[in-house]
């Protein structure tokens, strides 16, 4: 049985308590894939490296089953809010 | 609580630590970088490329128990995973990210310097 989006969602969800959460299921036939984008407090002070860690650290039981993930964003809430604001001044980009 | 099998022996880890710390810039990949055999890997491939970076490439798919103990050394889940200077930087999306950022180029520049 493969890993379902609901899964990795509520591993997140229970682990790093995110103020925003997307999961998108990427998997084009090889396999669970997915991408992740996530706001959490949990980030505050830490590298991106860290922060990737984290996630990887949360989904520790999944990662056996998934083929790829990819942690497109993991931001803090506050550079989440300016990441909304540019794009929204910004629509063209 | 199960006890978990280490493919990373000492022998193993001592071979690691002399691969990241003899070359400035290594890639553990799948394929090569003159024939990657995955998006990520290619994604990492070709923005080495392009910051002209001298690095070397190796392929986890000619070798499982490297591909196993590797995930251990790095603490990393994934391949592509990039280390410069000796230190674990990343995988795909936090290469990309400093790529964008800048924070790539200059740790580049600096290890082709040192």
């Amino acid at each position: 049985m493969g890993v379902t989006k609901e899964q990795v969602e509520s591993s997140l969800n229970s682990k790093l308590n995110p103020s925003h959460i997307e999961v998108l299921d990427t998997s084009g036939g090889c396999g669970a894939s997915f991408v992740v984008e996530i706001v959490s407090e949990q980030f505050e002070g830490k590298r991106l490296l860290e922060r990737h860690r984290m996630v990887n650290a949360a989904l520790e039981e999944e990662m056996k089953e998934i083929h790829a993930l990819s942690v497109k964003k993991a931001v803090t809430p506050e550079q989440w809010k300016k990441l909304q604001e540019s794009n929204q001044s910004n629509p063209a980009a | 609580n199960t006890i978990r099998c280490s493919a990373l022996t000492p022998e193993l880890k001592s071979t690691l630590d002399k691969v990241v710390t003899s070359n400035k810039i290594v890639l553990f990949m799948k394929g090569t970088k003159d024939f990657p055999q995955c998006g990520f890997s290619n994604t990492v491939v070709q923005i080495l490329k392009s910051l002209n970076a001298s690095f070397e490439t190796i392929n986890i798919l000619e070798n499982d128990l490297l591909r196993q103990g590797l995930k251990d050394y790095s603490n990393w889940p994934t391949f592509p995973q990039l280390y410069i200077d000796g230190e674990f930087f990343g995988g795909c999306d936090i290469t990309v990210e400093a790529y964008k950022n800048g924070e790539l180029q200059e740790l580049v520049e600096k290890a082709m310097c040192s």
